[in-house]
Order: C-alpha cells, then sequence, then structure tokens
C-alpha cells in the first residue's frame, strides 16, 4: 500500500513532537509535563508507523506510553509536588547549559549539512513484509537470529533492574 | 516569481527522505539535552533523558528503513531489520533506567524531603 499525504503527516507529527518536548521542559507542574511527553510519544509511534515499523510502534504505545509514564505518573503522585512548584524551575547554569546545547545544535546542523549527499533520495520501493516476522527471525530464529544472546542478556537487565528498584524503595537503606 | 532555488528547495521539503527524520531526531535530542542540563527538579530530568532516547529510537529507525532500501548484497532488503531491533532493546534499557532511576528518587525524597538537583550533595568534594 501506497502512503497517503507523507509531507503532511510528517510535519504535523513532527511538531506535534517538538511542541510536546518544549511543553515537557518548560512546565512548573510535573504531571503536565509527562502529559506532554505521553503526547510526544504517541506521535513518535506514529511516526515509527510511517517508517513501516509496526512492530516498534506497538512497543513504544505499550510499553513507553502505557507502561513507563505510568511508573512516572506514579511516583510525581508519591511525592509532594505543591513545594516544588512554588521554587525556582531552572538552576544556576541554565545559561551555561542552554550554550553547551547550542554549541551540540551547531556541530548537528554543520553534520547535516556537510553529509547531505549521504542520504541521497531516500524513495524505498519495496513490498510491504511481514515486519513483525522479520523482527523475530532476528530475535530469534535458530540460524539467522544474530540477536539472540543480546535479547538474553536484556533479560538480565530487567533483572538487575527490578533488584536495583526493589532495594532502592526499601524503607531503610 | 518563484526563484528555481526556491523551488528545488520546496521540492526538497515535501520530499520526506532519511535526513528529515534525522533532522527530528537531532531537534528531540537537544530539547532533552536542554532539560538534563537546565531543570532542577529530578522527575523532569529524568522525563529529559527519555526524550534522548527517543531520538535515538527515531534515529535507529529511520536509518533501518533507508537500511531496508539498500541493495542485497551490501546487506540491504526486507529482512534488514537491525535498526529496529536495536529500537526495541534501547526501549528496555530506557524501562530499567526509569526503574533504577524513580527508586533512587523516591529513596532521596525520603531522605531529604526534596526533589531538587543541586541539593543532592552528599557526594560533592
Amino acid at each position: 500500500m501506497n502512503p497517503v499525504a507523507t509531507p503532511f503527516f510528517f510535519y504535523l507529527l513532527a511538531g506535534i513532537m517538538i511542541i510536546g518536548g518544549i511543553l515537557v521542559i518548560t512546565r512548573k507542574n510535573a504531571v503536565h509535563s509527562a502529559l506532554a511527553l505521553i503526547t510526544t510519544l504517541l506521535a513518535q509511534a506514529a511516526i515509527y508507523l510511517m517508517l513501516y515499523a509496526p512492530f516498534v510502534a506497538g512497543v513504544q504505545i505499550i510499553l513507553y506510553a502505557g507502561g513507563i509514564m505510568v511508573l512516572f505518573l506514579f511516583v510525581i503522585m508519591l511525592i509532594n509536588i505543591e513545594r516544588t512548584q512554588k521554587e525556582r524551575q531552572f538552576n544556576k547554569q541554565w545559561l551555561v547549559g542552554i550554550a553547551a546545547a547550542a554549541a551540540l545544535g551547531g556541530l548537528f546542523i554543520a553534520v547535516y549539512t556537510k553529509g547531505k549527499t549521504l542520504f541521497p533520495e531516500g524513495r524505498v520501493s519495496y513490498e510491504e513484509v511481514q515486519n513483525t516476522q522479520g523482527v523475530a527471525t532476528l530475535l530469534f530464529d535458530r540460524h539467522a537470529g544474530v540477536y539472540m544472546f543480546a535479547f538474553e542478556i536484556a533479560s538480565l537487565l530487567l533483572l538487575v533492574a527490578i533488584i536495583g528498584a526493589v532495594v532502592m524503595a526499601k524503607k531503610r537503606i | 516569481m518563484l526563484s528555481a532555488q526556491f523551488e528545488t528547495d520546496m521540492e526538497a521539503m515535501l520530499h520526506i527522505s532519511t535526513l528529515h527524520y534525522l533532522v527530528l531526531g537531532a531537534a528531540l535530542f537537544l530539547l532533552g539535552v536542554i532539560g538534563v542540563l537546565t531543570r532542577r527538579n529530578v522527575v523532569i530530568v529524568l522525563m529529559s533523558i527519555e526524550l534522548i532516547l527517543n531520538a535515538v529510537n527515531l534515529n535507529l529507525v529511520a536509518l533501518s528503513r533507508y537500511w531496508q532500501g539498500m541493495p542485497a548484497h551490501m546487506g540491504g532488503g526486507p529482512g534488514a531489520l537491525h535498526g529496529q531491533v536495536f529500537a526495541i532493546f534501547v526501549i528496555t534499557d530506557a524501562a530499567a533506567e526509569a526503574a533504577v532511576g524513580l527508586g533512587i528518587l523516591i529513596a532521596f525524597f525520603r531522605n531529604k524531603e526534596t526533589v531538587n538537583v543541586d541539593e543532592v550533595n552528599l557526594l560533592k568534594w
């Protein structure tokens, strides 16, 4: 199936993502930041769909927007937010921080204007394949699954994260 | 009357290529960096880190799409989904990071009754 009105949807979703990102880093109330971040993540899931990555889009919605952000909101509700709203929101080094970020942005602009020709016409013409099956082949297949070991190590990482979270949230550490 | 340069620019703007996605990822990355460097609230710093990780994910998926269009002898083709697999690993990593980071935040809040980063100075020399 050919995509319809790609530029319109790209710029719409990109605008939503950028505005959401700006709201995340400027809002005083952490709950508003979390809601803006959820909007950004959902728009990014739509961008994944535009890039023919439906499995990653589903994982993004279920795990990021559904799992991690609920964790964030839960912690925001646990800690006291009224007092922090009355305080200064930006630290003393904010000018240095913005200067450093501007330098990084200049680097990005230089790289992308110099390296423009590295990405010639990105139009790809191939049939839509079973994306989820392709991802599963790379992860689990006995012969083609080059990432099987990394997948197992990821389970170890999650185990460490579970233990770490439990230990950190204990009553006395 | 429109100049030829302007028309080619408009053409490049309307033809969405891999570079567009990379520039969007760079913009999100910069927003995340600004958030990490300037905010005081630890929760928002963690959310900015999530923004950075998402920018990286966007780059990975866009380049995976680009690589799928490469000829087969260069490793391309419909089965070249390595970038998407990497994106899934990055999402796993983000989940682990959020769980541990928020656990540390709860422990910190219990001890000092604040969520400001610049009051975390116990290890400061």
